[in-house]
C-alpha cells in the first residue's frame, strides 16, 4: 500500500512540476493544482497510513484509531489551496483580458531596468 | 550602585513622543511650533537634572522591561557619568538648535518637518547613550543613521544635499552592520547583552579569540560614525545640510556617537596593542589631515567640517592611548569642543544668512558691520585654537601632555611631533576663521548687506560662548565634578589618574609644543596666499569621484546579478527553485543517518490496484494532453475523485467529503474562467526545454516517492494521542477531526477562515478594478457566440437542479450538524451549500438564481468571521483562553438526547465563511460574463416548455 501512496504522490509531484515550468497560465495553474495534490496526499501520508481505523471515536468499547491530526491539518489546506487556485485563476484571467495572451513570462527583461537608468 | 528609576524610561520615550507635536503645532504658526517643540526637551532635561545628583555621587540608575527575554533582548536602560554627560549635551544643545533654527529656517522651509526629525534624531542619539542593551543600543545606532539622513537631505531641491544625504547614510549604515557584528561577538563572548554585564567581564573579553574580530568591527562603526581616516569625506558632504543641523549633528552628537562608544567600550577593549595602534593612529592620522584639509577651505562650513573631522581624530587618538588619564582628558575635550564648535557653526550660520555667501573669499571687515557675531565668532575660535583663557586651551595642553609622553613603535617623539603639526594646523584654520571673515578691510562686494542678527539668533551662540570663557578661566569648579564621573565612568571604575584642571601647570613640554603651534600657525597663516596655490595645483584625491564611482560599480555588480536571475520569467525562477529545492533536500538526506523500518508494509487489494492504474493514468493523461486544455480540466476531476476515494480507503473520511467538494468546485471555476481564456496551449518551448523540465520534474518527483515511501515505513512520536484521548472529554466530539479544527487548533481554522475570506474579497476587488478599466471595452467587443450553447439552459436540467436542491440542503444542514461526531462539519457543509446554489446558476443562468436569493456574499464572509470570533472572545468572558469550547448535553422530549457546544457556532462562522467565499468568488467571474454579452434571462428557461406547439410553431 505504501508503494502505491509514494508513487501517486511522485507522480502527481513529477506532473505538477512539469506542468509548472510551462510557458503559458493555464498549464501553470493545473500544475499548481496538481502541486497542491501532492503536497497535501504527502502531509496525510505522514500521519502513517492506516485502513478501517478512521478517527472517530467509537461508542462501542475499544478501537484503534489513525492519526487525526494531519488530516485536520490537510482539511484546512485542501480548502485554502482551493482559494489559492480561484485567485491564481483570477489574475491569470485578468492579465490575459489585459495583455492579450496568456504567457507567464515577461517578454523583454531588459526594458525595466533600462528605463530606471534613464530615469535617474 | 545600582538605582531602579522609571524616569529613564520616560526620558528615553519624550523624543519620540514629542515628534508628534511639531507637525501639529505648525497650523499655529511658526513661533508656537517651536515652543511646543522645545516642551518634551526641556521636560527630558528637568527628569535628567532630577536623576543628576544620584549620578554625580557614583551611583547608576537602571531601568529594565523585559521585551524578549528568549533573545536577551530588553529594554533596558541606564544612566552613569558618560551617559549623564552625554544625554546632557544632547538634549542641552537640542534646546539651543531649538531656538536657532526658529530664526535661522526661512519661511519656504517646511518648519514642523524639520523639528519632527530634529526630535527623531534626538531620540535616537538619547538612547544610545543610555541604553543599557547593546541589541537595543543597535537599534538607536541605526535610528541615529536614518533620522540624520531625513536631516541632511532637508533641503530636498538641492542635489548635494540629497548626495550628502545618501552617503551620509551609505558609510554610517554600513558601519553600523560592521558593529552589529562585533556586538554580537561580545555577547556571544560574555553570554548576555546587557551592557552592564559585558562592562565587568573586560578580561574575558580581552582574552578571547574572537577579541580581534569584535574589536575590529566595533571600530569600523565607530570610525565610520565618527567621520575617522579613511570614512572621513563623508561629513565635508552632509554639510549641505541647514546649518541648524551640522551644529547639532556635526558637532555634538551624531559623530560623537562613535567617540561615545569607544569610549563606552573602553574598560572592555582598550590596553591591548591592537587598539594602540588601530585606534590611536587612526585619531592620529585623522587629526593631522583633516587639520590640513581645513586650511585650505574656503567655504566656512566646509572649513568647520574638517575642523570637526581633526578634533574627532584628537578625541579618538586620546582614548587610543589606553591610559586612563588620556581618557580622562578625552572626556574634558569632549565638552569644550562641544562648546566651541556648536557656537563656531551657528555663527557661520549667521554669517551666512547675513551676507549670502560663506565663501571666505568673498567675506572679510565684518567686524564693524556684525560686532555681535564677531565677538562671539573670535571667542569659540581662540578657544578652537587653543589660546589660554578659553577653554579650548586646557584640554590641548593636556593633550600635548599625553602625546609627549606617548612613544609609537620604536619612536619616541613621532606622536609628539605630529600631535604638535595637528595643534599648529589648528591655530592657523582657527586664526584664519577670524581674520579672513571678521578682520581686514569692510568691502562693498557682500552679496548682501550684512549686520547683526536679531537676539533670538545670536542667544544660543553667546550663551555658548560664555561657557567657553567661563571654563577656560575657572574649569575644575564648573565642569570638575562632570568630568570626574563621566571619566570614572570611562576608565571603569577603579582608582581614578591624578590630574588638575587649571590653566598653569608650570614649565612643562606641553607648553613648548603649544608655544611652537601657536606662533607655527600665525607663520603658516601669514604664508596662506602662495601655500594656497601650491595646495590647489597639488593633485588630490577626491573622495566623492571615488565614492561615486565605487557605489556605481557596486549598483552594476547587483543589477547584473539581478537580472540574471530575476529576469521576468517565471518559469526560470521556478527552474531555479525546484533544483534549489532538490540540491538542499538532497544535503539533508545525505547527511542524517537512515534508521531502519519499523512498520510493516500494508497490503494492496486488487480494486486499490485498479484504482491506483486509473489515478496515474489520469495524472500523465492530464500533462500529455495539456494543450487541449478542456481535455486536461475533465481529467483534472479524474484525479481529484481518484483522491477522494484514496482517503476513504485510507481511514480519512473527512478528507473524502471535503475533497470530492472542493474538486467540484474547482472544476466549475476552472471552466468558468476557460470560457475566456484560449483553448488551446500553442507549442512554444522546444524540445531542450522540454528535456530540462522533464528531468527536473523526473527528479522532484522521484525524490518526494522516496521520501514519502521511507517515512511511511518508519514510526514517529506523535501528539496526536492526547487529541484522541481529549476529544470527548475535553472537546464533546466523537469526530476528533473536527474537535482539532474547531477546538484543540480553533485559532488556526480562524485564521485559515480569514485567508479563504480575503482570498474571496481580493477576486473581487480584481474583477472590480478590471471591469472599470479598458478590459470592458475589449471584451464587449469581442464575440463569445460562436461558442455558445444553443439550449444554454436545457428542460433537464433545470428541472432536475430544482428537484435537488432542497435535498442538496438538507444534506448540507445535516452534514454540519453532525460534524460534531461524524465526518462533517462547517467546510464540507459550506462547499455542499454552495454546489447547491451553483447546480442554480449552471441550470438557469446566473442573473435569473441571482435575482431570487437574498444574501450578501460580502457581508456573509464578514459575518462568519464575526461569529466565529466572538464565540472565542465569549470563552474569554468566562475567564478562559481565547476560543476555549464549552459543551452541554440537552434533553427536550421527543427528540433523543442531543448535544449543544459553542464549538458549533464557531463551525458555524466557518461555514459562513466558506459559502460566502465560494460564492463571491463565481459571482465575480459571471460579472464578466455579463460584459462579455451574455444576456439576462427572466425566465428560468430559454423556452417556456408549457406553451403549445402550436403557439411555438407561429413564433
Amino acid at each position: 500500500m505504501e508503494v502505491v501512496v509514494a508513487s501517486s504522490i511522485g507522480v502527481l509531484t513529477g506532473c505538477g512540476v512539469y506542468l509548472v515550468l510551462r510557458l503559458r497560465a493555464f498549464p501553470v495553474i493545473l500544475g499548481l493544482a496538481m502541486l497542491s495534490y501532492a503536497v497535501n496526499v504527502f502531509l496525510f501520508a505522514s500521519g502513517r497510513l492506516a485502513v478501517n481505523m478512521p478517527p472517530v471515536l467509537s461508542k462501542y468499547g475499544e478501537a484503534a484509531y489513525t492519526d487525526p491530526l494531519p488530516q485536520a491539518l490537510v482539511l484546512t489546506a485542501i480548502v485554502i489551496s482551493f482559494g489559492m487556485t480561484a485567485v491564481l485563476v483570477m489574475v491569470a484571467l485578468a492579465a490575459y483580458l489585459e495583455a492579450g495572451n496568456d504567457r507567464v513570462n515577461i517578454d523583454s527583461p531588459a526594458n525595466g531596468a533600462a528605463d530606471e537608468k534613464a530615469g535617474s | 550602585m545600582f538605582i531602579e528609576h522609571g524616569f529613564l524610561m520616560v526620558i528615553a520615550a519624550l523624543p519620540f513622543v514629542g515628534a508628534l507635536i511639531p507637525g501639529l503645532m505648525i497650523r499655529a504658526g511658526r513661533t508656537a511650533c517651536a515652543s511646543f517643540t522645545a516642551l518634551p526637551t526641556v521636560f527630558a532635561l528637568v527628569l535628567l537634572a532630577m536623576l543628576a545628583p544620584e549620578v554625580m555621587q557614583g551611583n547608576v540608575i537602571r531601568y529594565e522591561v523585559e521585551w524578549l527575554p528568549q533573545l536577551g533582548l530588553s529594554a533596558a536602560f541606564f544612566l552613569d557619568g558618560l551617559g549623564l554627560l552625554f544625554a546632557g549635551m544632547i538634549l542641552g544643545v537640542g534646546l539651543l538648535i531649538t531656538l536657532y533654527a526658529r530664526f535661522y529656517l526661512s519661511a519656504e522651509d517646511p518648519m514642523g518637518q524639520f523639528y519632527t526629525y530634529l526630535l527623531l534624531f534626538q531620540g535616537a542619539m538619547l538612547g544610545i547613550v543610555i541604553s543599557d542593551n547593546v541589541l537595543l543600543l543597535l537599534i538607536f545606532w541605526e535610528l541615529t543613521s536614518l533620522s540624520s539622513f531625513l536631516l541632511i537631505g532637508y533641503w530636498k531641491h538641492l542635489p548635494e544635499g540629497r548626495q550628502g544625504a545618501r552617503m551620509a547614510l551609505a558609510v554610517t549604515g554600513a558601519g553600523g552592520l560592521a558593529m552589529i557584528g562585533g556586538m554580537l561577538i561580545l555577547g556571544q563572548i560574555v553570554g548576555s547583552y546587557n551592557l552592564t554585564d559585558i562592562l565587568t567581564e573586560g578580561e574575558a573579553i580581552r582574552a578571547s579569540e574572537w577579541y580581534l574580530p569584535a574589536l575590529i568591527l566595533i571600530l569600523l562603526g565607530a570610525f565610520t560614525k565618527s567621520a575617522q581616516f579613511p570614512f572621513h569625506f563623508w561629513l565635508p558632504h552632509a554639510m549641505a545640510a541647514p546649518t541648524p543641523v551640522s551644529a547639532y549633528l556635526h558637532s555634538a552628537t551624531m559623530v560623537k556617537a562613535g567617540v561615545f562608544l569607544m569610549a563606552r567600550m573602553w574598560p572592555v577593549l582598550a590596553g591591548t596593542d591592537a587598539w594602540f595602534y588601530l585606534v590611536a593612529t587612526t585619531g592620529l592620522i585623522t587629526m593631522v589631515l583633516g587639520a590640513l584639509i581645513a586650511l585650505f577651505k574656503d567655504d566656512l562650513k566646509a572649513l568647520l567640517a574638517f575642523s570637526t573631522v581633526s578634533h574627532l581624530g584628537l578625541l579618538t587618538m586620546l582614548l587610543g592611548f589606553g591610559t586612563k588619564l588620556a581618557a580622562v582628558v578625552a572626556v574634558f575635550h569632549i565638552i569644550n569642543h562641544l562648546t566651541f564648535k556648536a557656537a563656531l557653526f551657528m555663527t557661520a550660520g549667521i554669517v551666512d544668512h547675513e551676507t549670502h555667501t560663506r565663501d571666505i573669499k568673498r567675506l572679510g571687515g565684518l567686524r564693524h558691520l556684525m560686532p555681535v557675531t564677531f565677538l562671539i565668532g573670535t571667542v569659540a575660535a581662540l578657544s578652537m585654537a587653543g589660546i589660554p583663557l578659553f577653554n579650548g586651551f586646557l584640554s590641548k595642553e593636556m593633550m600635548l601632555e599625553e602625546a609627549a609622553h606617548t612613544s609609537w613603535g620604536n619612536s619616541p617623539h613621532a606622536v609628539a611631533v605630529l600631535a604638535t603639526l595637528g595643534a599648529l594646523l589648528s591655530v592657523a584654520y582657527s586664526f584664519r576663521f577670524i581674520g579672513h571673515v571678521f578682520l581686514g578691510p569692510v568691502r562693498d562686494d557682500y552679496p548682501a548687506k550684512p549686520h547683526d542678527p536679531p537676539f533670538g539668533m545670536w542667544a544660543a551662540p553667546a550663551l555658548l560662548a560664555a561657557c567657553v570663557v567661563i571654563i577656560g578661566i575657572v574649569p575644575a569648579a564648573v565642569v570638575g565634578p562632570l568630568v570626574a564621573v563621566a571619566g570614572g565612568a570611562v576608565i571603569g571604575g577603579g582608582e581614578m589618574p591624578y590630574y588638575s584642571l587649571k590653566i598653569w601647570h608650570g614649565v612643562t613640554p606641553a607648553l613648548y609644543m603649544s608655544g611652537i603651534a601657536v606662533v607655527g600657525g600665525l607663520v603658516l597663516l601669514a604664508l596662506h596666499r602662495p601655500l594656497d596655490r601650491v595646495w590647489n595645483v597639488l593633485p588630490r584625491p577626491e573622495a566623492k569621484t571615488i565614492f561615486d564611482a565605487l557605489i556605481e560599480r557596486v549598483a552594476a555588480l547587483s543589477r547584473g546579478i539581478t537580472e540574471t536571475l530575476h529576469n521576468g520569467a517565471i518559469s526560470r525562477y521556478l527552474a531555479i527553485f525546484f533544483v534549489t529545492t532538490l540540491i538542499v533536500g538532497y544535503a539533508a538526506w545525505a547527511g542524517g543517518g537512515l534508521t531502519m523500518a519499523t512498520r510493516s508494509v500494508l497490503p494492496v487489494p486488487p480494486a486499490v490496484a485498479i484504482g491506483w492504474v486509473l489515478l496515474v493514468a489520469a495524472i500523465l493523461s492530464v500533462t500529455f494532453t495539456h494543450r487541449r486544455r478542456f481535455l486536461s480540466l475533465v481529467l483534472l476531476g479524474v484525479v481529484g475523485l481518484m483522491l477522494s476515494a484514496g482517503f476513504v480507503y485510507l481511514s480519512a473520511p473527512d478528507l473524502a467529503l471535503t475533497q470530492i467538494s472542493v474538486e467540484t468546485v474547482t472544476i466549475m471555476l476552472l471552466l468558468l474562467a476557460l470560457h475566456f481564456l484560449p483553448k488551446e496551449t500553442p507549442a512554444e518551448s522546444g524540445a531542450a526545454l522540454r528535456m530540462r523540465d522533464g528531468a527536473i520534474a523526473a527528479v522532484s518527483g522521484l525524490a518526494v516517492a522516496a521520501l514519502a515511501y521511507t517515512f511511511m515505513l518508519r514510526d514517529v512520536d506523535t501528539i496526536s494521542d492526547y487529541h484522541l484521548a481529549n476529544s470527548y472529554e475535553g472537546g464533546g466530539g466523537t469526530n476528533v477531526v473536527n474537535v482539532i479544527l474547531v477546538d484543540f487548533r480553533g485559532y488556526d481554522t480562524y485564521g485559515e477562515i480569514i485567508v479563504l475570506g480575503i482570498a474571496g474579497l481580493v477576486i473581487f476587488a480584481l474583477m472590480e478594478t478590471l471591469l472599470n478599466g479598458p478590459v470592458a471595452r475589449r471584451l464587449r467587443e469581442t464575440d463569445y457566440s460562436h461558442d455558445r450553447s444553443r439550449d444554454r439552459h436545457p428542460l433537464m436540467m433545470v428541472v432536475a437542479t430544482r428537484v435537488m436542491m432542497p435535498i442538496a440542503f438538507m444534506v448540507g444542514i445535516y452534514i454540519f450538524l453532525r460534524g460534531h461526531n461524524e465526518p462533517g462539519g462547517g467546510f464540507v457543509a459550506g462547499l455542499v451549500i454552495s454546489i447547491a446554489l451553483l447546480m442554480q446558476y449552471m441550470a438557469s443562468g446566473f442573473a435569473w438564481t441571482q435575482a431570487r436569493q437574498r444574501f450578501e456574499y460580502h457581508a456573509m464572509i464578514g459575518f462568519g468571521v464575526v461569529i466565529a470570533g466572538l464565540t472565542g472572545a465569549g470563552a474569554m468572558l468566562g475567564g478562559l483562553p481565547f476560543l476555549t469550547s464549552g459543551f452541554d448535553y440537552f434533553h427536550i422530549p421527543p427528540i433523543e438526547e442531543f448535544e449543544l457546544a459553542t464549538a458549533m457556532a464557531f463551525d458555524l462562522g466557518v461555514f459562513l465563511v466558506v459559502f460566502g467565499a465560494v460564492m463571491l468568488m463565481l459571482y465575480s467571474l459571471s460579472r464578466i460574463a455579463r460584459f462579455a454579452g451574455e444576456t439576462v434571462n427572466r425566465e428560468p428557461m430559454d423556452y417556456d416548455p408549457t406553451d403549445k406547439v402550436e403557439n411555438r410553431k407561429e413564433m
